[in-house]
């Protein structure tokens, strides 16, 4: 935990710089684009999970929050697409806060059933509401304009996404190692402990479950962006649950996990396609064994097994 | 002048009456320890204190000020730490990030400065980190600054929970049975550790069962049993008690 700690991020800086060189065609560079977007949820996801110890079952709801407050609000209101995104991501805080302050305040982890009440109520309301949101059948979302300048092709939207993907891991790096980390890291090995030496538990759960929230509003906003169209199963439960599933898979409490999770579970579907119907039986098959054989996840399996600790 | 005030302080759980109508002042700057047989509510005590537990009834003041029933995290505000009887360590973090938690009041956790490398905070979280190495130093963990905390013994966890808990740079100290389950040579170098605790200016309360180590370092001590107080006076005194000696020293001490 010394001069190492960026190694890792240097690695997938340059691999962001040589890939869209290397990739043979477009169809491949839509898939680092959707892997670098889950990459980020995922991480934020890491932050709450793996970090502090807290489980949300109902992340994809706030991805839905983004989604579609970039989709309605340009569309029915005209509102500028950044506007739309800052719109959904501060009430995504709002709706976070308002939740999980009660809950925090119970002894035990009530969040993962309240975060699973609340996405499926956020997922229903989306669906039920058709003259907004289109209904089950979804709506289109404008484009992205940035200053002028409309992001329309994949080459554009990877570099935009390529530094955003840096800067998120950077951050969570830097976060990860400091006194508003360390309190968090220490809420989830000990609550007592934590609480003892002053850390005022409550708030910090709060303050990083809102965060993580925001941020995968945020998220939720550059995809419906990305893909120009936004659906309910963007946010229903198994959404959720395959974003929490690419936090246990890469590995909890671990930035690169984060990654090679996402990377792996966005890839696995494309790499199943040729088992025909039989694709999520493999898939389970997949999750079951890895949770057997890497109980702590991809990534701090190996770091431990070749030697390099954390 | 007394630095610490217990009034009448009781804690009921149902029918259960852990702590009963207790009454003691602690001084500043002293080595105060509170003995009983086991099940006799020093630990409820500390809990009690530290804000672990909410008093059923009574007060307890903290320099004039009335503490009972505030919470953990604003009792450390105060400068009131503690360790733990069964460890409370955060094994998911390493040795040395475990004493810098300590420090959690005294630095900056803006979110959003760490989260953006603000230099400041950098700075001062390497001098910490240098802080908590001297820490360790201080507790006898120099060989294992660079540890995991899983990777490390029982004895020398002990000893990590102090070290925690001297990162916090409190005024008042609590310590829940620190040489519990330790061999005779680890016992003597707590002993020796808590008398430097007490000589560096910290007022220090201990439960301990180890009478040795509680004769050797006390000021002054409260026998507990069945959640009474049984006594309170100095280690001569305690001694001499005859209530004492029936209760739990037994004839021979």
């Amino acid at each position: 935990m010394k001069k190492s700690v960026y190694n890792g991020l240097y690695l997938v800086v340059a691999i962001l710089l040589v890939l869209p060189f290397v990739l043979p065609n477009s169809f491949y560079l839509d898939l680092v684009i959707r892997m670098a977007i889950n990459a980020m949820i995922v991480l934020g996801l890491n932050l709450l999970i793996g970090f502090a110890g807290q489980i949300s079952l109902g992340h994809a709801g706030f991805l839905g929050i983004g989604a579609y407050a970039s989709a309605v609000l340009p569309t029915h209101f005209g509102w500028h697409p950044l506007a739309a995104m800052v719109a959904g991501a501060v009430a995504t805080g709002m709706l976070a806060a308002l939740v999980a302050r009660p809950i925090f305040k119970l002894k035990g982890n009530y969040l993962a059933m309240a975060t699973l009440g609340l996405g499926i109520i956020i997922n229903i309301t989306l669906r039920n509401e058709a003259q907004w949101t289109g209904g089950p059948d979804g709506m289109p979302v404008p484009a992205m304009g940035l200053f002028g300048f409309e992001l329309s092709n994949d080459k554009q939207w990877y570099w935009v996404v390529a530094i955003l993907l840096s800067i998120t891991v950077w951050a969570s790096l830097n976060l990860i190692d400091s006194p508003f980390g360390r309190a968090l890291r220490a809420l989830h090995g000990s609550e007592v402990a934590s609480q003892v030496v002053g850390v005022d538990i409550v708030r910090y759960k709060v303050a990083i479950f809102v965060l993580s929230a925001v941020f995968a509003s945020l998220m939720g906003s550059v995809t419906a962006h990305y893909v120009g169209f936004v659906s309910p199963n963007f946010a229903d439960f198994f959404h959720s649950i395959e974003l929490v599933t690419m936090v246990v898979i890469g590995g909890m409490a671990s930035v690169y996990g984060s990654l090679v999770g996402a990377v792996l579970l966005t890839a696995l579907p494309q790499a199943l396609a040729t088992f025909e119907g039989w694709e999520t039986v493999v898939f389970g098959a997949i999750l079951m064994l890895s949770m057997i054989f890497l109980p702590k996840g991809l990534v701090p399996t190996l770091a431990a097994k070749f030697g390099k600790g954390e | 002048m007394s630095m610490l005030q217990v009034n009448d302080l009781s804690i009921h759980f149902g029918g259960v009456k852990a702590v009963q109508n207790v009454n003691f002042t602690i001084d500043a700057g002293i080595v105060y320890s509170v003995i009983g047989p086991n099940g006799a509510g020093k630990t409820t005590l500390f809990n009690l204190i530290t804000g672990v537990y909410k008093p059923t009834t009574g007060d307890i003041h903290l320099d004039g000020e009335a503490i009972g029933g505030k919470s953990p995290n604003e009792l450390a505000t105060r400068g009131v730490a503690r360790t733990f009887q069964n460890l409370q360590i955060c094994m998911n973090m390493s040795a040395i990030e475990n004493v810098m938690v300590g420090a959690h009041l005294r630095l900056d956790r803006n979110l959003f400065k760490a989260a953006l490398r603000f230099p400041a905070l950098k700075k001062r979280d390497a001098e910490l980190r240098g802080e908590a190495g001297e820490l360790m130093r201080f507790v006898g963990l120099g060989q294992y600054v660079e540890a995991r905390a899983d990777a490390m013994s029982y004895g020398a966890l002990k000893r990590l929970e102090i070290a925690r808990a001297l990162a916090m740079k409190p005024r008042l100290i609590f310590l829940d049975e620190p040489a519990a389950g330790l061999n005779p040579k680890e016992t003597i170098e707590v002993d020796q550790l808590v008398r430097k605790i007490a000589d560096s200016g910290v007022t220090v309360v201990l439960v301990e069962h180890d009478m040795k180590m509680v004769m050797n370092l006390s000021d002054r001590i409260l026998v507990l049993n069945y959640g009474k107080k049984l006594a309170e006076g100095t280690g001569e005194e305690i001694r001499r008690n005859p209530d004492v000696i029936a209760a739990y020293l037994g004839a021979h001490a």
